[in-house]
């Protein structure tokens, strides 16, 4: 095609501007688009429900601030989750930007269920080395965390006097963004150690576990912003990541529009070429 | 013309949200109706006794013999019959004739405890009673059990057992490729790519472009990563072309000097070796690839070279690299990134190909002995999963569970 | 020496580490643990070696005047800064600048580097999908299956129809078998990929690491 417009080479720009659109519009005048809920999530929810009220469980925050738009949600409906339940929530962190985003999550919400700092919650901050870490938990988690986010000797914190290591701890609900994340904790916690395991991820890093959740290594998985979504729906608190989806809705459907023009374009021009 | 698509194209994307919003129905909150609790009423009347009780040597990866497990069945009253089992008390004695002392008080539903701290070799005597709040059952005993320090974790059997066949395999081909027999290796597109890449860059006269990913020096890919840097930087001494290395951790900055250095100075280059093009960006992620992208921009290299463990950054580099009109050959095993490689850059190694990598540019015996070792346990493996298939299918378990290590 | 102890040290603690998967023996464990340890202490000390590196780099650049050198100031500047609040003040206390800077700079901006991404998917799915060959088109089709599946427009779309012609059941079975087939066939092989790598480097074969073979 010699003039103007060639629909096989459309400038990147006016791509970006109608994503932008896309993404833009459905926040400003949300769709309310309806949810059903797949059975990786469903079984999460369904494991924490069957956990006794006052046994601790593990939050791992193994996330940084770019890919707190997937997993903030999930924390946040976990903890929500959990106070709920009336579990005991322990929080270790494998990378260093996590703790003071599991923060954000757990301050207003233990406010919120009047849960008591040491008592019903603790933040022990992070710690590096990764795989080693965990390893270290396993055979001593006061060894591992020798105080708190705040400082505090953990011999001193009331909550941790009941926890040494796994196997007092009922649940472990791992949110990763990446390495060390999930398939550490799989293969050096769960297999090891035998705790339930269950875990968030962002969208493109979910496919790499559905082998773990089918062979029950875990218990479960909320895969992006629509599993966190479809946690929110079981929960009944519509939160950020509903809203969310509603824009992921329409920037899917965006693309597919692209990748169909520039397959009608692409065999145009081929029929054009072949004449 | 092009203001028609424009609008046509705009329209489109306010027509799919318009289109959702006409059908969406905002779905009804659920709300449940409270059951009221029935409280649990006081009687005179003991519970049942919990089912038979297990003891047995608790076996994890630190193992001091100081660990019983215990398991039981329910019991009768415990969610069913008279529903009034509150809990369970754990008892454990040094002999046989006293009850001793409780050691847990466990909640109804149940069945499962690890005792621990216990001495090693000592024997003990454990028995359970139901307790309904003022009233207990009568204990259920189990034989004598004592705690003993095991040296060899027989879940793993398995994996032990793999693994010898695995060395076994790598030795045979090593041993016949030493002897001189000739190992086929089929042809690797995106290793012989590299070459051609590195020659563009000379000819141009731009520099070329070694991210080694973005994992720590403990990832086997940086690892792999840094065999196929020192092939890349031999020639790119040779051609005198500048090599520029982008890394996103300190320890492997330190392992990229070193290794372009040697390969340097192998040439008899040594001189030509710049420090400063082997960089320390930043740890983090986005940090890294913010950087790298403007190292792409301002000094334009002709081409680039992805190999190592890549995240969400990658499609970042690719895109950016291929807009700056660079030949792009990456290599990973983060199988999620593969497809953001293959679509943005001209030749992608896949999985396992870059761990071959370092067989295959050197053609050494003892490197492509393990390559052909590794791909003989493939074969291994594929007939294990078949007859693990059939034999699950026909009912036999015993020889899938064997590989279970949980 | 230069290259025998290292690789010494290589073989034994791999060697030992091995051990320690299988024998449970709390000696094993104990040493191991102690080991592991020293590991994390490692890493974290390397990130001075980074630290030098960046500032020699920039350093240069700017006595130079290279190209580019106003953003070498920029990153020394940036670095110092955080460097001097996160020091004396520590770096999580609520209130602190520190945490005001992470919370209002570092994390925004790489929200916004991620999200680029969402814009980057778009042109290169456009750019790149096209219908070359049979399985272009069988990737094509999954691609567009499962973009629409996994939202919940998705399961608009497709409302009304018998479950098994709905995109989120459709999304689920090819994440489920096809995909998941796959991935478990290229984890199997990159994993027999690092055991071999694995055991080059144990028995001192492969020496990337160091610095290349002499």
């Amino acid at each position: 095609m010699s003039e103007g417009f060639d629909l096989r080479r459309i400038d990147r720009r006016i791509i970006f501007v109608l994503v932008l659109v896309a993404v833009v519009w459905p926040l400003i005048a949300p769709l309310r688009l309806p949810m059903d809920v797949s059975p990786p999530v469903q079984n999460l929810y369904n494991t924490i429900e069957e956990i006794p009220a006052g046994s601790i469980v593990m939050l791992a925050g193994d996330y940084s601030p770019d890919t707190m738009p997937e997993l903030q949600p999930m924390t946040d409906t976990f903890l929500r989750h959990a106070f709920r339940n009336d579990l005991r929530v322990v929080v270790a962190c494998l990378w260093p930007a996590s703790p003071p985003l599991v923060e954000r999550a757990l301050l207003p919400l233990a406010d919120e269920f009047g849960k008591v700092d040491g008592v019903d919650y603790v933040n022990l901050g992070y710690m590096a080395g990764g795989t080693v870490t965990l390893l270290g938990m396993g055979a001593s988690i006061p060894n591992t965390f020798p105080s708190d986010y705040s400082g505090t000797p953990v011999r001193e914190i009331p909550l941790m006097q009941e926890v040494q290591n796994f196997d007092d701890i009922a649940f472990v609900m791992e949110i990763s963004a990446g390495t060390p994340g999930t398939r550490e904790w799989v293969q050096q916690v769960q297999s090891r150690f035998r705790v339930a395991l269950g875990s968030g991820t962002t969208a493109v890093g979910a496919p790499n576990f559905y082998p773990y959740v089918q062979s029950g290594q875990l218990v479960g998985l909320l895969g992006g912003l629509k599993g966190a979504a479809e946690y929110e729906t079981l929960l009944e608190y519509p939160g950020l990541a509903t809203k969310g989806m509603d824009a992921q809705s329409v920037v899917h459907a965006l693309i597919v529009v692209f990748i169909i023009l520039g397959n009608v374009a692409y065999f145009a021009a081929r029929r054009k070429g072949r004449a | 013309m092009k203001r028609t698509w424009l609008t046509f194209l705009a329209a489109a994307a306010v027509a799919t949200s318009l289109l959702g919003a006409a059908v969406a129905q905002e779905a009804a909150p659920v709300v449940e109706e409270e059951v009221p609790r029935e409280d649990v009423p006081l009687d005179t009347v003991a519970p049942a006794a919990p089912g038979a009780l297990t003891a047995r040597d608790y076996l994890d990866s630190n193992d001091a013999g100081d660990k019983i497990e215990l398991d039981w069945e329910l019991s009768p009253d415990d969610g069913a019959g008279s529903c009034d089992v509150a809990g369970y008390f754990l008892w454990r004695s040094r002999s046989a004739s006293s009850p001793g002392e409780i050691v847990a008080e466990l909640p109804s539903g149940q069945t499962h405890y690890v005792d621990r701290n216990l001495e090693p070799g000592a024997e003990y005597f454990y028995s359970i009673t139901a307790f309904d709040g003022t009233n207990e059952s009568a204990a259920v005993t189990c034989a004598p059990v004592a705690g003993r320090v095991n040296l060899f974790q027989t879940s793993r059997a398995s994996i032990l057992a793999l693994m010898l066949v695995f060395f076994g395999l790598v030795l045979v081909f090593t041993k016949l490729a030493e002897r001189g027999d000739e190992l086929f290796v089929r042809r690797i597109p995106g290793l012989n790519a590299i070459e051609e890449a590195v020659g563009r860059a000379t000819e141009m006269g731009r520099p070329v472009l070694y991210v080694p990913g973005i994992g720590e020096i403990d990832n086997i890919m940086t690892i792999a990563s840094l065999t196929i840097l020192s092939h890349v930087a031999k020639i790119t001494a040779r051609y005198e072309t500048p090599l520029i290395v982008p890394t996103a951790r300190a320890v492997v900055m330190s392992a990229a000097e070193e290794v372009v250095k040697q390969a340097y100075t192998e040439v008899g280059q040594p001189d030509a070796y710049n420090p400063d093009n082997i960089r320390y960006l930043s740890d983090a992620q986005f940090a890294f690839a913010g950087a790298v992208n403007g190292i792409m921009l301002r000094e334009k290299p002709a081409a680039n070279l992805y190999m190592g463990a890549f995240w969400a950054e990658s499609l970042l580099l690719a895109e950016t690299g291929f807009e700056a009109g660079a030949i792009q050959v990456a290599g990973t095993a983060m199988v999620s990134q593969l497809p953001f490689f293959v679509t943005a850059c001209d030749f992608t190694l896949m999985g396992e190909e870059l761990y071959a990598a370092s067989a295959y540019l050197s053609r050494e015996p003892k490197l492509l002995g393990g390559l052909k070792g590794s791909d003989w346990m493939k074969v291994v493996t594929i007939a294990l999963v078949v007859l693990g298939a059939v034999l699950n299918f026909m009912g036999f378990e015993t020889f899938v569970n064997w590989f279970r290590t949980q | 020496m230069r290259r025998e102890i290292p690789l010494a040290i290589t073989f034994l603690v791999g060697l030992f580490m091995l051990v320690d998967f299988f024998v449970p023996h709390h000696s094993v464990s104990a040493a191991a643990e102690e080991m592991k340890q020293w590991g994390t202490i490692v890493i974290a000390a390397s990130i001075l070696l980074g630290v030098g590196n960046l500032i020699r780099v920039h350093y240069r650049k700017i006595r130079r005047k290279q190209d580019g050198w106003g953003y070498s100031i920029t990153t020394l500047v940036a670095m110092s800064v955080m460097l001097y609040f996160g020091g004396p003040w520590g770096t999580i206390a609520e209130g602190s600048a520190f945490n005001w800077m992470f919370l209002n700079m570092q994390v925004p901006l790489q929200s916004t580097m991620f999200s680029l991404l969402a814009f980057f998917i778009a042109s290169a799915a456009y750019r790149a999908f096209r219908l070359r060959s049979a399985e272009a088109g069988l990737l094509l089709v999954a691609a567009i299956i499962v973009m629409l599946g996994r939202v919940p427009l998705g399961q608009l779309l497709t409302r009304g129809l018998p479950e098994k012609a709905t995109l989120p059941w459709l999304t689920e079975t090819i994440m489920t078998y096809p995909n998941m087939a796959a991935f478990r066939g290229i984890l199997m092989g990159a994993a027999l990929g690092v055991m071999a790598m694995g055991l080059r480097i144990i028995l001192g074969i492969e020496r990337s690491y160091l610095g290349g073979e002499k």
